[in-house]
């Protein structure tokens, strides 16, 4: 077993301990190709801990690219990448990562907490034994932890049925609930908006920010329509064109920046109370059914 | 010895209407013994890994393994040696075909399902050809055809019920070791990568094990109705409950009760076993499909 399997210490003082002068992710000059294909290059990212950061861009701009090489996945095919003061892939045991996807087959007969469980103990050889586990320490503090993310999402009245029962959004936030059950100092989601209506949409964006306020922990978000969310980040990255832009959202979500990257123009309007609204992006939500009835 | 006629069939012995007599009765001959023995090794094995197959959507799979039995048998016998080699031979080398076959994954963007089951049923084909290929060239081996398509429980040697148990081991302590891995990678393949699960390996361990299992439950029910044992107990299992760990104990459990009762009912009539354990395994399974719907229907009527 690890031994960052079950941590004593509080959340929010973990975060805090990690160095703080160290950046959570660092990319300097770095690039990447799929395939001998260069997908970006000469992207400098400095994300800082305790920061919610979306990374926007059309499609096949190269944002789940981007997500692979955090997590060690993909090497990079130039430049430097520091996560969490490491080489990406040493220390995705404190990252809770959200694939794109996802949704379970409705057919899986697995309950969400199962799932969630896996999130803790599902990289461990052996199996627990079937009683002698039950009185076991170590068990009583991971149900306890699972216990307590499945409160922080709000997922504790249907944990107990089949994932593949539950609705969209409840799977979202199960998945969730997965990737923060280590207590990870940075979380990497994977469109996690995608195929959420909109009420959900709003509701996961409010739990995910909610998530990196209070317990400090590092938020790298890739999506495709950055208007849910964009109340909450501190940072955007736009991937676009085979290069990358970073700033907070007033400096990077502006008509001539967004339009030159887009190649089409695009719109930034700001209301009444100072929320930026994106118009006239390639990416209309009609594009999601239809990418979905292709695939 | 057992006369040939009766090889693919049931024992055809009486039965009495005292239970204890009959019970006491049903273990009187050796090859009854073993056949108890082997179906008991065969079930538990096949109610483990069948529970994976239907959580990994990989039934298909399995029952190609299975098929890939039959010319192994088939093969084993042409050239004289014993069909327990020709059926984990060709199960494992299925496997080994299957795992080279990029895994299809539901979910993700771009379905490679079309590809998956193509190639696999391909290989099922080619299995089948080869078989009565090979029996073909052995002539006059009728009767063993159906044992080898349908099953059969006479005749079952104590060196290959030791065989059998060897096989039932080995993924038991397999699963052991790895099968809560198994189940991440099955459940979230993306994030058991991430997480330094081996998922491609255990993939193609996973195929290994179900090709053991698939060729060890094919010398009980035959090639073609190994789902009975692999599929079934899984399936009704995982409809009657959602936790793993108890699924998992129910599907060996149904596996188990469908082939004793299957193996009891099959030597106090003269029809083959074959039926009796997919009748039985296919019974548990409408009755719990029809168990939940009602109970499914009574729910949504309570609903307001």
């Amino acid at each position: 077993m690890r031994p960052g399997a079950v941590a004593e210490e509080a959340w929010p003082e973990r975060a805090a301990a990690a160095a703080p002068a160290t950046p959570t992710v660092e990319l300097v000059n770095a690039a990447a190709s799929v395939g001998g294909r260069s997908i970006w290059s000469g992207v400098d990212l400095t994300v800082a801990p305790g920061e919610f950061v979306a990374v926007i861009g059309p499609n096949g701009a190269g944002k789940s690219t981007l997500v692979k090489v955090l997590l060690g996945l993909l090497p990079l095919s130039g430049g430097e990448a520091r996560i969490l003061g490491r080489a990406p892939g040493e220390a995705n045991q404190e990252i809770g990562y959200l694939p794109q996807r996802r949704s379970f087959d409705p057919g899986l007969r697995v309950r969400g907490i199962d799932v969630v469980r896996l999130g803790l103990d599902g990289d461990r050889w052996g199996v627990p034994l079937p009683l002698v586990s039950r009185w076991s320490r170590r068990r009583k503090e991971e149900d306890e932890r699972l216990a307590e993310v499945l409160g922080l999402v709000g997922a504790t009245g249907y944990a107990r049925r089949p994932v593949g029962h539950v609705s969209g959004g409840e799977q979202q936030r199960l998945l969730i609930a997965q990737a923060l059950v280590r207590r990870p100092a940075l979380m990497l989601l994977d469109e996690p908006l995608d195929s959420l209506d909109l009420p959900n949409q709003a509701s996961v964006a409010a739990l995910i920010s909610g998530i990196c306020r209070d317990r400090g922990v590092t938020v790298l978000l890739v999506a495709h329509d950055v208007n849910p969310i964009l109340s909450y980040l501190d940072r955007v990255v736009y991937i676009a064109g085979g290069g990358a832009v970073a700033g907070t959202p007033h400096e990077v979500i502006r008509s001539d920046i967004l339009s030159r990257l887009y190649g089409t123009p695009i719109e930034v309007l700001t209301t009444s109370d100072g929320r930026l609204v994106i118009v006239g992006q390639p990416e209309a939500p009609a594009h999601h059914s239809d990418r979905h009835t292709h695939a | 010895m057992i006369p040939a006629h009766v090889a693919a069939q049931g024992a055809g012995v009486p039965l009495s209407w005292d239970l204890a007599q009959d019970i006491r009765q049903l273990f009187e001959f050796h090859f009854m013994v073993n056949a108890f023995r082997a179906g008991t090794v065969v079930a538990i094995a096949a109610g483990l890994l069948g529970w994976f197959m239907v959580l990994r959507s990989q039934s298909f799979a399995g029952h190609t393994l299975a098929v890939a039995g039959f010319p192994g048998a088939a093969g084993a016998t042409l050239i004289g040696v014993n069909p327990a080699w020709g059926f984990f031979g060709f199960c494992g080398a299925g496997a080994a075909a299957i795992a080279a076959v990029p895994r299809a994954r539901s979910g993700t963007q771009g379905g490679g399902f079309s590809e998956e089951s193509a190639a696999i049923g391909t290989v099922q084909a080619l299995a089948l050809a080869c078989g009565f290929l090979f029996i073909t060239l052995y002539r006059g081996f009728l009767n063993g055809v159906n044992a080898l398509l349908f099953g059969t429980f006479l005749g079952i040697t104590d060196g290959q019920v030791w065989v059998l148990v060897g096989v039932a081991a080995l993924i038991v302590v397999a699963l052991a070791l790895g099968g809560r891995l198994l189940l991440f990678a099955s459940v979230d393949p993306d994030v058991a990568a991430a997480r330094g699960v081996p998922v491609t390996a255990l993939g193609v361990a996973f195929l290994l094990l179900l090709g053991f299992a698939a060729a060890g439950a094919s010398q009980i029910t035959g090639s073609l109705l190994v789902f009975a044992l692999l599929v079934v107990p899984a399936a009704t299992a995982q409809r009657m409950c959602a936790r793993p760990a108890w699924s998992i104990g129910l599907s060996v459990g149904i596996a188990l009760v469908v082939t004793w009762l299957g193996l009891s009912a099959a030597y106090y009539s003269s029809y083959p076993i074959g039926f009796f354990v997919t009748t039985f395994a296919f019974a548990a399974f409408a009755a719990t499909h029809l168990a939940t719907a009602v109970a499914r229907g009574r729910r949504s009527r309570q609903a307001p």
